[in-house]
């Protein structure tokens, strides 16, 4: 897998490239944003509410001005003039309630956390103390945290001038009514599913450092962020600083996971602050700080429906989601449930489908985009009821996904949600992931432990995913209100020494993209790797780009410098044919150099062009002196990356610990730049599917506090909590970019979570459990159990019925239930 | 004011601290050495890890005033000379990191794991770093990357 | 997040460090190796005037054989527990636990004593000195005393400790020839175990003699399993094992948390119990 296996003049693409980005990475020569320091910096720290719902009747600042090494100290009311509400960028809806988002609270506060007032120190320690010298009075109001009843009329308001708590309601529905379809269908099932509230946790906490010039109003924002582009947009309208004045830096950021997705009220903060100072400032989360500041992801109740005949062929879907907005709507927040509307359909054909997605304020932080955004909750949605309509049927679940999917030479394919799906090979992917897996032995196993009796079960999971990612076509952007266009750019600079910069729109924070672009740009124009240099995530070097989210960088900003690079060999063929007095068409470009069809020894290299077009000497007449080119894609449809996750647990059912004995997953992410690249993606993607089905949740009390408040509560899993995974991919290129390549970062991620929870539920279904509610802690799989034991076992079992009710109800009491409410096994 | 005196990465500081000053944020804010990052405050990330006195500590749970008369060795001291060390090289060539946010903590922890147990198992590598969370790699070419730089064979992937 | 501002004495002895404490009154804190008090101190759930780092008496540190005792510094790093000769020897069920404690960092600068006079219920080692039947020395200005484990532990977060005293010493019978082991049940690796389960067991022709058990985070305070530790007197295999575990729960009063309900806690007591006693017992 290492460099020194290839041969050198192998292509650059599809080749396990070590990476760029790692030198800097391994001996800490890094650049984070809290690493910055410049003269006469200050540092901001935010004081935050501590109740999630509160009228504030008085602030007072004063006394933390007291304290030694304090520069100033502001109220929300202080900042108020200039410092607009913060954006949200998707109103998914035309009555859609867009509730005022003010980057520090001055009336109201709205979530615990949620910024009351700010101190700037000499150093972080000086305003760290002064911090508790504010004072300020709170006038309790009450919470809102339960979904369902928060939509009720007499529910208290999280923003009482708007009148409801319910932010909008989408709806969808394609083909046939789906009412008409069960009423032919033979079977029916229905069920409730839950979405935990997640937490990020991308390592590098956030930090933003302003320095202004402020003589002339010139301001530079290095940031933490996923969106350098989108965020100067963003600041500029709502600080009011013109747009040409502001220049944001993404230097070395530490992950996202989408939560740099975001434009954040401590950017807005910094930025009025160093503007009213004339000072540079730097504001750096902590981490417990960052799980009330930073936005959550997920957040759901999911109720589901399918109709199908016996033999087991869908007819129709339904489903209704109530989505967690929290306390304000953030840069995408309606949108991701939306990103899911189009996804619960997945891999399978069916006559009908209805959707509504119902938004709704809570007094929580806000939800917004979490690596998959809406599409994990829709698989893992689709994934779990087409394994328990196969337990229902009597049918093995892999049979039932086959019955149902796409065939391969279906492709293209528009599924009744109105997607095309330009290509995929289901059958392949599947077929290789059961071998893989074993999956035959191990069903045996598993029988052979249901009739002992064994204390420790076995489960085999399945998921059969599909995703679109690589946002996306601006038409489509547009239809779905999104406020911006899909398209990425990028540009080529040939430089005069025949050294290449590939300029990015895209904004990665640990993707590899300095590698990958290289290796493009590398093989197009027949440079060496090593010669390419790609410069990325900063305003004024990179002044054009979409970022970085969605898995959009390579099927969109790697086509981009695929299509630039192209653009330059076409400007670099005519400067060749001239010098070599050739016509275009009798030129041949292979591995850096244009030759002339049969006289080899008449050749000039694109390094000796370059220097060609920077001398200027001798140019056709007409062509300008340069060869750089730049381009921007906007992709004419999504990416469709697929594949089968298979997982197989054991249970001890005694202490209800679950573990993960084998993982076996083949994606078809189309080809693939870099294949050491790509298997990291998936490893990273699956540990954090399987943290949510078993290990995470952002818990809250029924006063609105967050429980699980510090790293130590809330569980992200280590090195010592996860297996090994089989990875393997098929290829199936994609048709809709000249590359073939689709979005990987979110593939492990949608995929694992259905698989592990499947797993877990066919362990115990012979117990009579036909769901467990995630993640399914060791206390949740046994309390299953035991709650089957007690009803009979297969009382509930996988029959034909209503959802349960009440899951929404009230909130976890510090703990064992989450935060949507009561368990939901049986 | 206390008055310390550390050794880190070769050089010896003589200071005058807060008590409370963290030794993370001495090397960060005072000494400049930004390399070892800060990933949570309640000691369970590890980003922080550094050696003090020849073992793991994580740098954002000691005092500095408690690494007085100490020697500290942070990822920025590892290739003095320009040369990597097995571990980083290792990172490297396996893939073992993506953001790079959690990287100086892993190997200074990876390098406390390979000192008392130099040809550990993969099950030995993930409980040592059971104190170092990343969110980027799910850990197994971090694993593998350990094992590769202890000199053992280390399976390769099912990747077509 | 950043700790509070305080002041800080390094001594250099026991006497000096008894001192301090007793000149500061209630408002100063021991540190020995920080691991606890660090994370509190940065979420400022601590503000301690004083901080009296014990880190650099060299006294406190270290093994050593008192007849049919081994005297355990209070000073000693988890990581030199566990890897100590004497302990693995005599005390094997400390060395054992010890090795589930947080992770390596964190064992290199943790401390045994520290560990015992944090007086978490969650954390390992208070059971385990129970069940060890351990004393722990402390020394104040009126001289040192001996506190059996049993009297050390009395609330949550609370020890037997004055304000001016220094625990110096962990005291422990030498448990040659019993069985031992410690069964730590948590969500993940680093997490605080929901349940543990310390047990030290002899046997004796083939049956129990006597059995020993510690629970972890079953209570206010870590807890001797009596019940249990009576009922296994004279088990003879698996099944009366398992009998008698279904007393491990008897007199504990778990709490509720993020992780467990209080019946699932004592649940996991019987279970854990019965697997910790079968393996401690080689019948498993």
């Amino acid at each position: 897998m290492t460099d020194q296996a290839v041969n050198a003049a192998a292509p650059e693409i599809g080749r396990a490239r070590l990476r760029k980005e790692d030198a800097r990475l391994i001996t800490g020569q890094t650049n984070w944003t809290d690493n910055i320091q410049v003269a006469g910096l200050l540092h901001l720290a935010v004081l935050r509410s501590p109740m999630a719902h509160a009228r504030i009747t008085r602030v007072d600042v004063s006394p933390a001005l007291e304290r030694p090494g304090v520069i100033a100290a502001f109220a929300g009311g202080d900042l108020a003039e200039g410092l607009g509400s913060l954006p949200c960028a998707w109103p998914v809806t035309e009555d859609i309630v867009l509730p005022d988002h003010p980057p520090i609270a001055v009336h109201e506060v709205r979530h615990a956390g949620d910024p009351v007032a700010v101190v700037v120190a000499r150093d972080r320690y000086a305003a760290a103390d002064a911090l508790e010298a504010i004072e300020v009075d709170y006038d309790p109001l009450p919470p809102v945290l339960d979904l369902e009843t928060a939509l009720a009329d007499d529910a208290p308001l999280v923003h009482s001038d708007k009148g409801t708590n319910r932010c909008y309601t989408w709806p969808l529905a394609t083909g046939e009514n789906f009412e008409s379809v069960r009423q032919r269908a033979e079977v029916t099932l229905r069920r409730r599913y839950h979405q935990q509230r997640l937490i990020p946790n991308a390592m590098e906490p956030r930090a933003v450092v302003v320095t202004p010039i402020a003589a002339s109003g010139e301001y530079t924002v290095h940031s933490a962020t996923q969106i350098p582009h989108i965020l100067r947009i963003m600041l500029a309208t709502v600080t009011g600083i013109p747009e040409h004045k502001l220049r944001v830096i993404a230097p070395d950021v530490g992950g996202g996971f989408g939560s740099k997705l975001q434009v954040y009220g401590e950017e807005a903060i910094a930025l009025a602050v160093a503007r009213k100072l004339g000072r540079p400032v730097k504001w750096t989360e902590s981490r417990s700080e960052g799980y009330l500041a930073t936005h959550h992801g997920r957040g759901m109740i999911q109720d589901i429906e399918v109709a199908a005949t016996r033999e087991g062929r869908l007819l129709g879907l339904k489903v209704d989601l109530i989505a967690d907005m929290g306390a304000y709507l953030m840069l995408v927040t309606p949108g991701i449930p939306i990103l899911g509307a189009f996804m619960y359909p997945a891999i399978y054909k069916m006559d009908a489908y209805e959707f509504t997605c119902t938004g709704v304020f809570t007094t929580r932080t806000p939800t917004d985009a979490y690596r998959g955004a809406g599409r994990p909750e829709a698989t893992f949605a689709i994934e779990r009821i087409m394994d328990d309509l196969a337990a229902e049927l009597g049918l093995d679940p892999v049979e039932l996904r086959r019955r149902n999917w796409i065939r391969h030479e279906e492709f293209p394919y528009t599924t009744i949600a109105g997607l095309t799906y330009d290509s995929g090979n289901y059958e392949a992917a599947t077929d290789r992931a059961l071998a893989l897996f074993g999956y035959d032995e191990l069903r045996a196993e598993q029988h052979e432990r249901n009739e002992r009796g064994d204390t420790v079960r076995l489960g085999i999971g399945v998921s059969t995913f599909t995703e679109m990612c690589g946002l996306a076509p601006s038409r489509v952007l547009r239809d779905l209100r999104y406020g911006a266009g899909g398209w990425e750019a990028a540009s080529i600079r040939m430089l005069p020494t025949g050294k290449v910069e590939v300029v990015t729109g895209t904004s990665p924070h640990g993707q590899g993209h300095e590698t990958c672009w290289s290796q493009i740009a590398a093989d197009v124009l027949g440079v060496p790797f090593d010669d390419v240099e790609v410069v990325h995530g900063d305003t004024r070097s990179s002044p054009q780009g979409m970022d970085t989210y969605g898995s959009r960088s390579l099927a969109v900003g790697g086509e981009a410098v695929h299509r630039a690079a192209v653009k330059v060999v076409d400007k670099a063929r005519k400067v060749a044919a001239h010098l070599l007095e050739a016509s275009e068409q009798d030129l041949e470009f292979t591995d850096g150099v244009f030759a002339v069809k049969g006289s080899p020894e008449a050749r000039r290299t694109i390094q000796e062009i370059a220097f060609e077009a920077f001398t200027s000497h001798d140019l056709p007449d007409g062509v300008e002196p340069s060869i750089n080119a730049e381009t921007v894609v906007d992709p004419e449809n999504f990416s469709y990356p697929h594949g089968t996750h298979l997982c197989a647990v054991e249970i001890d059912t005694e202490t209800g610990k679950t573990k993960i004995r084998s993982y076996v997953c083949v994606d078809d992410v189309g080809h693939v730049v870099n294949p050491m690249i790509v298997e990291g993606q998936v490893h990273g993607g699956l540990a954090q599917g399987i943290a949510q089905a078993l290990y995470e949740e952002a818990v809250y009390d029924d006063e609105g506090n967050l429980v699980s408040g510090t790293m130590a509560d809330y569980l992200v899993p280590s090195a010592a909590d996860l297996p090994d995974f089989v990875t393997d991919r098929t290829e199936t290129p994609a048709a809709s970019n000249a590359m073939g390549v689709k979005g990987v970062g979110e593939a492990g991620t949608i995929a694992s979570t259905p698989a592990v929870v499947n797993a877990v539920v066919d362990a115990l279904r012979p117990l009579g459990v036909t769901d467990v509610r995630m993640p399914c802690s060791p206390h949740r799989v046994w309390q299953a159990v035991r709650d089957a034991g007690r009803a009979g076992a297969g009382a509930e079992a996988g029959g034909t019925g209503p959802a349960r009710s009440g899951q929404s109800g009230p909130a976890a009491r510090s703990g064992d239930l989450g935060q949507y409410g009561e368990e939901g096994s049986g | 004011m206390t008055h310390i005196k550390v050794t880190v990465d070769g050089t010896l500081y003589d200071d005058e601290v807060e008590p409370r000053l963290l030794l993370a944020h001495y090397l960060r804010d005072r000494l400049g050495l930004t390399g070892t990052p800060i990933g949570c405050d309640t000691s369970n990330c590890g980003a922080c890890t550094v050696e003090l006195d020849g073992a793991s500590a994580k740098s954002c749970s000691v005092l500095a005033v408690q690494a007085d008369g100490c020697t500290v060795t942070t990822v920025q001291g590892l290739s003095a000379n320009g040369e990597w060390t097995a571990l980083q090289r290792a990172f490297h060539e396996r893939h073992g990191l993506q953001c790079g946010y959690c990287t100086p903590g892993m190997i200074m922890a990876a390098r406390d794991l390979l000192r008392e147990n130099p040809q550990p198992s993969a099950q030995e590598v993930r409980q040592a770093l059971e104190g170092n969370l990343c969110r980027c790699t799910g850990y197994q070419n971090i694993v593998r990357a350990v094992l590769a730089a202890s000199g053992q064979q280390v399976p390769e992937e099912a990747t077509a | 997040m950043i700790p509070p501002a305080f002041d800080y004495t390094r001594p250099t002895g026991v006497d000096e460090a008894v001192r301090a404490l007793a000149d500061a009154g209630e408002e100063a804190k021991v540190l020995a190796g920080g691991q606890s008090l660090l994370p509190l101190l940065r979420l400022r759930l601590a503000f301690p005037e004083l901080l009296v780092d014990v880190g650099r008496i060299p006294q406190l540190r270290g093994v050593r054989e008192d007849g049919d005792t081994l005297a355990i510094g209070a000073l000693t790093t988890h990581h030199d527990v566990v890897h100590d000769p004497l302990v693995r020897r005599h005390a094997g069920l400390l060395a054992a636990a010890t090795a589930t404690v947080a992770d390596p960092a964190v064992r290199h600068r943790g401390t045994l004593g520290g560990s015992l006079a944090h007086a978490d219920p969650a954390g390992d080692l208070p059971a385990v000195a129970l069940a060890l039947d351990a004393e722990l020395v402390v020394a104040g200005p009126g001289g040192r005393r001996t506190i059996p484990a049993r009297d050390f532990f009395v609330d949550y977060l609370q020890s037997a400790l004055a304000p001016d005293e220094l625990l110096v010493e962990v005291r422990i019978p030498k448990t040659d020839g019993w069985g031992f082991h410690y069964e730590k049940f948590h969500a993940v690796a680093q997490s605080w175990a929901i349940v543990g389960v310390a047990a030290l067991v002899r046997r004796d022709d083939g049956h129990i003699a006597e059995a020993r058990i510690g629970l972890t985070n079953m209570g206010s305070t870590p807890l001797r399993a009596t019940a249990a530790e009576q009922a296994l007197s004279g088990a003879d295999g698996p099944q009366a094992v398992a009998r008698a575990a279904e007393a491990a729960a008897e007199g504990t009063r778990p709490s509720q948390d993020l992780s467990a309900s209080p019946e699932y806690r004592e649940h996991l007591a019987r279970v854990l119990t019965r697997r910790a006693v079968l393996t401690a017992g080689g019948m498993g």
